[in-house]
């Protein structure tokens, strides 16, 4: 009988598309894009447990070596959505640097989901930051992160890379 | 009676339209340059002296040794934020005509990139300087 098969596939296929999405959600302040997105993709919030995006944001002026300073009604508007958007234990982050925020590319959910990829990749010039994840999901603006989409900065499909 | 609401709205909200109404450049170097000529009599702004302070290597930032570091040397060109790689549109308003029309934002990235790049505050004559290079005044 296939239909169990079939009962079970469409249970499962929800799920599967939604680790591919990392939308931003529809709540997001206008000051959220604006803001953050002026100098990097503005991250999906579920990227960073709660407790890790209160530490970004209680340290704009020293934003992983960047003064990211914002005024203090602008600054609460996106914690609050970051906060109420974030994360579970799965992206608990670390600092990379003694007195930096913890790094959304520092979570056991990053770092489990990357592992496959190679130290020259992230070394490569074209990639410059772990947190670039255009680089390599070329789609990552609209906030999709499927395999299939993923580029390798020398220009081939992540999906090709067997071939080696 | 009715209508006595109507003008205490319009004075509520006249202001809140006035912030949000798009100053140009001109009007940004005029404000910078006023405020200079507070602090230094007879300040005239320089597009020489901006094209200078532009070019010049402050070295506070190892990464961001200069404006140029993320905007290139020329600001009529696009950049890239060295750091994320993420692409900056030209500073030039000749190029881009959303540079420096609204103050608020201006401001913000003076506290930012200056703070950074040169390790202080930058001066209002600074600012003026800056203004009239990008924006090819004289």
């Amino acid at each position: 009988m296939k239909t169990p098969y079939l009962f079970a596939a469409f249970l499962v296929l929800p799920l599967a598309a939604r680790a591919d999405k990392l939308v931003i959600p529809a709540n997001a302040p206008p000051a959220f894009e604006a803001e953050c997105g002026a100098c990097h993709l503005a991250f999906p919030p579920a990227l960073l447990d709660a407790k890790g995006w209160r530490r970004v944001m209680t340290q704009l002026d020293n934003h992983y070596g960047d003064n990211a300073g914002l005024d203090d009604k602008t600054r609460q508007a996106i914690e609050t959505f970051l906060v109420q958007n974030a994360g579970g234990d799965k992206v608990s982050g670390a600092p990379l640097a003694k007195g930096e925020p913890p790094r959304l590319t520092a979570t056991p959910w990053f770092k489990r989901k990357h592992h496959e990829v190679p130290a020259k990749v992230w070394q490569d010039p074209k990639v410059k930051s772990p947190a670039n994840c255009a680089a390599c999901h070329r789609r990552a603006a609209a906030g999709s992160y499927r395999e299939r989409e993923i580029v390798m900065p020398d220009g081939r499909r992540w999906e090709e890379k067997e071939d080696d | 009676m009715r209508t006595a609401p109507f003008p205490i709205l319009v004075l509520l909200v006249a202001p809140l339209m006035a912030s949000v109404q798009a100053a140009t450049p001109a009007d940004l170097l005029k404000g910078y340059s006023a405020e200079a000529r507070a602090q230094q009599a007879g300040f005239t702004p320089s597009a020489q002296r901006g094209a200078a302070f532009y070019a010049r290597t402050f070295g506070v930032s190892a990464k961001m040794p200069a404006c140029t570091s993320c905007h290139t040397a020329d600001p009529a060109k696009a950049g890239r934020h060295v750091v994320t790689d993420k692409p900056i549109k030209p500073l030039a308003p000749a190029a881009n005509p959303e540079r420096f029309t609204d103050l608020a934002k201006a401001d913000k990235w003076f506290g930012r990139n200056c703070k950074e790049v040169v390790g202080r505050d930058c001066t209002a004559a600074e600012k003026a300087d800056f203004v009239a290079f990008v924006t090819g005044g004289r």
